[in-house]
């Protein structure tokens, strides 16, 4: 039935209520908030709130926009510094995940069919169980007097303890730990609907395995490689447990910034600004997964 | 390189892979029967924290808080997520559909203290105008629900896109009413979908961290809050106590819940296969 041709012959209840639910909810819970963030962030922080941006004293509205918050950190080394960390962090976590996860993601959708529910729910498995207190057993492993290291002394391999606690080390280990699995969903929803009849032409064709998986494989996952990729640097960018327990002084990160303007601190609008210039990092990242989720979808349907 | 160690390089990549994701818990799980008070220093075998755990009053009321949330949240994170994957799938043309579907898969990306900042600025304003709500209860579900409703939005629509439209289009011709239709047909068909969708979003509520701290008032302490700021304290074997019986019922559920949807799917497949078969022969 065509959708537009009902729409014409009478006014379409059921739709518009259908829409306007899931609208309403988020319109109010995602969207609002994100402008008042960018409406505090331009604030200055008053006793106990932030001052109003449309200011009535004289009688009539004067909107007044402050940004000394943003001014502050383009000014400020150690919040460029910070950003720059984080990306870089972010970027490393990026590319383990994909090192680690695309073999395994590989190897999964070649195994045998009936296996394969069972090694997906394995991977599924941790990512239901806390994340929370999966980064507390890495704190346990790692510490000086931790697991590992207790291991590797009694094994007489080390004699004093490794320092793989509160550095780049844990802080890596951690975040590739966590976001592993939102690397191999996606590429091994892409690899395990490979048609294997393009590898078989091209062996066929006198190409190498090798030669084969670069040419052919590789560049027909690019949309898992790219899902993948975003799914992990996006929210690796703005982490805040993961630092918080495994990370050190010197692994700065942008998220623990904004937990201490505002907890420690309690200045909302440089909370706000930090967060505002986080979202514009990660906006580039997000219209490219926005894209390509669509392209996937058409291609669905 | 030969066939055969192709073969092992898969398998030992698959096994490391495995290795690396299961060590961390299987840790805490051995560690949690330790007698020690050290963490990671093995004594004894004894279940001395899992007693701690049941005179702990601060865990086990927020471990109560934490499920009341949870199962809270996850109803209405299927209630909204189930509407926007309707609005999604099946309406593929209206003014906005763009934004829409964007402010249903940012939450899924956006890191959490951003969203956590972002509800709290809001919640803040209106109670600001209003004089409510407080910080507490109500306010955590409302984050943990909308983050919720993102991930409900994408089990449900992945459900919706493998269904047959022609049931319902078949219940239509045979006169049911729309909200018949969805009773008799579409509802029954997402059951399974929308029992993961619960699973989901009740683990996740009963996982966060960074939401509940921004959006929880005094005396509101979820259990993950608690823990968090144990563990920023540092090692405490009491922890590992709650993580084994945390991941042993989640385990369990999750395992349960698979078993019983492939034995579902298999159920259908052989009913399809039946009404098939009566009509040809």
């Amino acid at each position: 039935m065509n959708e537009s041709s009902s729409y014409v012959r009478h006014f379409n209840w059921g739709k518009l209520g259908v829409i306007s639910v899931p609208y309403f909810w988020f319109v109010m819970l995602a969207l609002i908030p994100i402008l008042i963030v960018l409406k505090i962030s331009m604030s200055e922080m008053e006793l106990t709130s932030v001052s109003n941006m449309v200011d009535w004293s004289n009688g009539w509205p004067t909107v007044k926009l402050n940004f000394s918050s943003y001014l502050f950190i383009g000014g400020d080394a150690l919040y460029i510094k910070t950003y720059l960390s984080s990306i870089k962090y972010a970027f490393i976590t990026t590319l383990l995940c994909l090192a680690i996860g695309y073999p395994f993601a590989y190897f999964m959708a070649r195994s045998p069919k009936h296996l394969q529910p069972m090694l997906l729910m394995l991977i599924m498995l941790p990512f239901w169980t806390s994340f929370l207190l999966r980064i507390y057993a890495w704190k346990t492993l790692l510490v000086s007097n931790g697991v590992i290291n207790n291991i590797l002394i009694s094994l007489h391999i080390i004699d004093t303890p490794l320092l793989m606690m509160n550095n780049s080390f844990s802080l890596i280990i951690g975040m590739v730990y966590s976001y592993l699995p939102f690397m191999i969903l996606p590429l091994y929803a892409n690899l395990s609907k490979l048609d294997m009849r393009y590898l078989e032409a091209a062996a066929d064709l006198g190409t190498s395995p090798f030669k084969a998986f670069w040419l052919i494989t590789v560049p027909l996952s690019k949309a898992g490689i790219i899902a993948g990729s975003m799914l992990v640097f996006i929210p690796a960018v703005g982490e805040y447990v993961i630092p918080e327990l495994l990370g050190g002084p010197s692994t700065l990160m942008i998220g623990r910034v904004l937990w201490d303007e505002f907890f420690s601190n309690n200045d909302w609008p440089m909370a706000s600004a930090v967060a505002v210039v986080m979202i514009l990092l990660i906006l580039v990242p997000m219209a490219i997964l926005n894209k390509y989720q669509a392209e996937q979808a058409g291609s669905k349907s | 390189m030969s066939q055969v160690s192709n073969r092992v390089f898969a398998k030992s990549w698959m096994i490391g892979v495995y290795a690396f994701l299961y060590l961390p818990i299987i840790t805490l799980i051995f560690f949690s029967f330790n007698d020690s008070r050290l963490v990671t220093v093995w004594s004894h075998a004894s279940l001395r924290w899992y007693g701690a755990l049941v005179n702990d009053s601060d865990l086990i009321s927020a471990v109560l808080l934490s499920l009341e949330i949870a199962f809270l949240s996850a109803l209405m994170s299927v209630f909204f997520g189930t509407f926007s994957a309707f609005a999604l799938h099946r309406y593929t043309r209206f003014k906005g559909r763009t934004l829409l579907s964007s402010m249903a898969s940012t939450p899924l990306v956006m890191p959490d203290v951003i969203v956590g900042l972002s509800l709290l600025l809001m919640l803040v304003s209106i109670q600001h105008w209003l004089g409510f709500p407080q910080r507490g209860l109500f306010t955590i579900l409302l984050g943990h629900a909308l983050l919720g409703t993102a991930y409900a939005n994408v089990v449900v629509t992945s459900r919706l896109r493998e269904m047959d439209i022609r049931l319902e289009e078949a219940a239509m011709d045979l006169g049911c009413k729309p909200f018949q239709v969805f009773k008799l047909v579409t509802f029954p068909l997402l059951i399974p979908a929308l029992v993961s969708a619960f699973l989901l979003t009740f683990t996740l509520s009963f996982d966060d961290v960074v939401l509940s701290s921004f959006l929880s008032g005094p005396g509101y302490s979820t259990m993950p809050m608690v823990i968090f700021s144990r563990a920023r304290l540092g090692l405490n074997p009491t922890i590992n106590a709650v993580a084994t019986v945390t991941i042993v019922v989640v385990s369990a559920a999750v395992i349960a819940s698979s078993l019983y949807q492939s034995h579902q799917e298999r159920k259908r497949k052989r009913e399809m296969a039946l009404a098939y078969s009566n009509k040809n022969s």
